[in-house]
């Protein structure tokens, strides 16, 4: 094994090889609840456009991980989802809904 | 008392008079069981999302009322009899449910005019 300072002499590039950890900015934009941020008390089952935003292009529910969802709401959420989906307002399964 | 809300899809096969007159029936059956009507809404002929006795769309008719909580068990058991209905949801309002159906409302009458 050469050491860093013969590599850097013969001017080889080097392994990447960090003694220091990367300053690498992991700082994300902080996660809100949406429903308590705008100050909505009921999430109406009815409004399948709204709701198309809390799930995938499957139709399967976001995980509260994603969207920020508080659990309060997030419960209230899938409610309406699954109310939406008995009406045929959403569809139970899909493929390339978005 | 309690407020309620009923959506229901009618069979599209159905012809305007048939769709009015059932409208009409369950509307009469609340009120004969002491309902007080809110609102009645009709989203017309809508497409579902998956068929539903192989069909691809249905009427929309929604029902806004109040109601002694015991008379919705039978009311829905007259959604069951009927074959024109191919679903129904029936859905107790808390206070917020109640505020934003009194919004939507206003929305929906400023909409229209």
């Amino acid at each position: 094994m050469e050491t860093i300072e013969q590599q850097s002499k013969s001017g080889k590039s080097a392994d990447v090889r960090y003694l220091t950890p990367l300053d690498i900015d992991t700082k994300k934009e902080e996660k809100y609840c949406r429903f308590k941020k705008k100050g909505i008390k009921y999430i109406d089952y009815k409004d399948a456009d709204f709701l198309m935003y809390l799930v995938n292009e499957q139709g399967k529910i976001l995980p509260r991980r994603l969207t920020g969802t508080s659990l309060k709401y997030q419960r209230k959420v899938a409610q309406a989802i699954k109310r939406a989906r008995h009406l045929a307002l959403m569809p139970y399964v899909g493929d390339m809904l978005k | 008392m309690n407020h309620y809300e009923t959506v229901f899809i009618l069979n599209p096969v159905l012809s305007d008079t048939q769709i009015k007159e059932t409208v009409q029936k369950f509307d009469d059956y609340l009120v004969s069981k002491g309902a007080e009507m809110i609102s009645k809404e009709d989203w017309g002929l809508k497409k579902l999302a998956y068929p539903i006795q192989k069909k691809k769309s249905g009427f929309y008719h929604l029902f806004d009322y109040k109601i002694a909580g015991e008379a919705i068990s039978a009311f829905e058991l007259e959604f069951r009899r009927d074959d024109s209905i191919m679903r129904y949801l029936t859905v107790k309002l808390d206070k917020h449910a109640a505020a934003w159906a009194e919004k939507r409302r206003e929305r929906n009458k400023s909409a229209k005019k």
